[in-house]
């Protein structure tokens, strides 16, 4: 069923500065290069954001992403997303997936929440029938209300994550890639949020979560990779590998936390 | 949530064994629609030869085809924010041209010393060309990939959709303009034969070139951010040295109109769209050398698309 996985991945993301964008630099730069026309091209700044990242995900696997800023871990789900198309290595995904990476999702801020939902449907390929369902199922999701039929523009940023949590999961994808932007929803909504993807990944579908907060790692990921400058510097079990990772008291923090919010969460379910 | 599951239950979705749909899904805490997208089969390999580059471009440019409703929504969406709260809509543009036309055939026929009966036609049909589409296309494909960046870094789509979406989107700004052409013909009264059908192929022709320069300019202008200007000052030089405002026959006998006529593929493009509509047959030279600049720019274009594809990401 649902599968992906990362064969010696490895992403160089070129920088592009103020003199590399012009024309006329780069071609004075190759007139006057003297022949070292390929040092020359070579010469731009590239960042190796991954390098030979191997791993393989089946159905069922729930997979963490730790690691400090600028570890790599953003540019990673961008190109299992195939957004970033690698300079090395091969990807391969079976199984139709979905990113939530930022909450404007690609969405046009001038458009209404209504028409930005008509295009995704579009995008998925949906009927015409089918649109006009997303978009009472996104809207009574996100709890837009009214809001539908106004730009996005204006929305707060609530209800942004909202939206584009509802769209990412609406048209449910059987590989689900989230950046923690998702954690910035209030409490209330992270419930449904939380019900939502437990349904999803209990449908033995594949989950990769970049996260900073272990608590919502030890919850919802069988897996953690360790990213550090773009290599993965350890893999396995959440427990032993978050244990490595964090600080011995921060790790009991977070197991505490888990604690804590499994029992608040048992007290506000209905009954 | 409940009502979700009732107002879900009444499905006529026709069950397809190839297509997730099918799958039954529908329970009270599991919303959501199950579909078979395009992608559910991806494999992206880096540091592909030119035939593995050649077949991910191929593939970048039927998932287009496929996506055709949505590039017609999005050039419709695009049109429709342009002008948001204006009164006439993209009928602005129209009455702009109309205003423009209207000036410049008074001056213009007094200048050339023309029958303006002549002459208005040509020139609405010239103005309607150049600034609704050819211009247009050309400023628009500039800004195809830069402007939409943030939908390019959300998610994956085939990188020619943005291009197609330009192109479109200048088809119904050229469509709504035509009525100034209809109403200057009706005004003089001179109606095209059955010649005007042979602009069809010419504006088929039209839109592959319109393809073939999004694709080449829209990811030209994403690396070399100063290529921009440089094109919109092409555009306007080309405009008053190429046969738009002033009839090629003028120029017909004298030097300068090899070259201003017989190598400019302005003037080539233009006439084998414009000719017909005016009751004239275009040339066969001049019917060769639009097919030709035609392929010089379809291959030049091909070529740095299939190189440039995966790398415009990077770039916007």
């Amino acid at each position: 069923m649902a599968m992906i996985r990362a064969e010696h991945l490895s992403i160089d993301f070129p920088l592009y500065h103020g003199e590399s964008r012009s024309l006329k630099k780069t071609m004075f730069a190759a007139a006057s290069g003297r022949g070292r026309l390929g040092e020359d091209a070579r010469k731009r700044v590239v960042v190796q954001a991954v390098r030979n990242v191997d791993f393989e995900l089946r159905s069922g696997d729930r997979l963490g992403l730790v690691g400090s800023n600028g570890a790599g871990k953003t540019t990673l789900l961008r190109t299992l997303a195939g957004i970033y198309e690698p300079s090395g290595g091969r990807i391969t995904i079976e199984g139709a997936l979905s990113a939530l990476l930022d909450p404007g999702q690609g969405m046009n801020p001038d458009l209404t929440g209504r028409e930005n939902i008509r295009l995704r449907g579009l995008f998925s390929g949906l009927k015409n029938a089918e649109i006009a369902r997303l978009q009472e199922d996104v809207a009574e999701f996100a709890e837009l209300a009214q809001f539908i039929n106004l730009p996005v523009r204006i929305y707060s940023s609530g209800m942004m994550v909202r939206l584009g949590f509802a769209l990412a999961t609406a048209i449910r994808p059987q590989i689900l890639l989230m950046d923690e932007w998702i954690l910035a929803g209030d409490a209330a909504f992270m419930g449904r949020a939380r019900q939502r993807l437990e349904s999803m990944v209990r449908g033995a579908e594949v989950l990769v979560l970049s996260s900073h907060s272990a608590d919502v790692i030890l919850q919802w990921c069988n897996r953690v990779i360790w990213m550090d400058q773009g290599q993965v510097r350890a893999d396995g079990p959440p427990d032993e590998i978050l244990s490595q990772y964090l600080p011995p008291d921060q790790f009991a923090q977070a197991k505490a936390a888990l604690v804590a919010r499994a029992a608040t969460q048992v007290a506000s379910q209905p009954a | 949530m409940s009502t979700t599951a009732t107002r879900r239950t009444p499905k006529t979705v026709p069950a397809d064994p190839t297509t997730l749909e099918s799958l039954p899904i529908v329970s009270a805490t599991d919303e959501g629609t199950v579909l078979n997208r395009r992608d559910a089969h991806l494999v992206i390999t880096a540091g592909l030869g030119w035939p593995g580059l050649f077949a991910q471009t191929g593939r970048d440019l039927a998932e287009t085809w496929t996506l055709r409703r949505l590039v017609w929504t999005l050039a419709f969406l695009d049109i429709k924010l342009r002008y948001r709260g204006s009164l006439l809509g993209p009928f602005w543009l129209t009455l702009s041209t109309g205003v423009m036309i209207a000036a410049l055939g008074f001056v213009y026929s007094h200048l050339f010393k023309t029958n303006l009966h002549t002459y208005l036609p040509f020139l609405s049909l010239s103005l309607v060309l150049w600034n609704n589409f050819i211009t247009s296309t050309v400023s628009d494909a500039c800004v195809s990939y830069t402007t939409a960046n943030t939908t390019i870094h959300a998610m994956r789509m085939p990188m020619s959709m943005h291009a197609a979406r330009s192109v479109v989107r200048n088809v119904m700004v050229l469509a709504h303009s035509v009525i100034v052409i209809v109403i200057v013909f009706a005004l003089e009264n001179t109606w095209p034969g059955k010649t005007a059908f042979m602009a069809l192929p010419a504006l088929g022709l039209w839109l592959i070139d319109g393809m073939a320069v999004s694709l080449l300019l829209g990811g030209f202008c994403a690396r070399f951010r100063d290529v921009p200007p440089i094109v919109a000052s092409i555009m306007q030089i080309a405009f008053f040295v190429s046969p738009i405002i002033w009839s090629p026959q003028i120029l017909k006998d004298r030097g300068i109109g090899v070259i201003l006529l017989n190598w400019n593929p302005f003037y080539s493009l233009l006439e084998i769209v414009r000719a017909p509509l005016l009751n004239q047959v275009p040339s066969e030279a001049t019917w060769m050398s639009a097919l030709g600049f035609s392929a010089v720019l379809v291959v030049i274009s091909t070529l740095f698309f299939v190189r440039a594809r995966s790398r415009i990401a990077f770039w916007v």
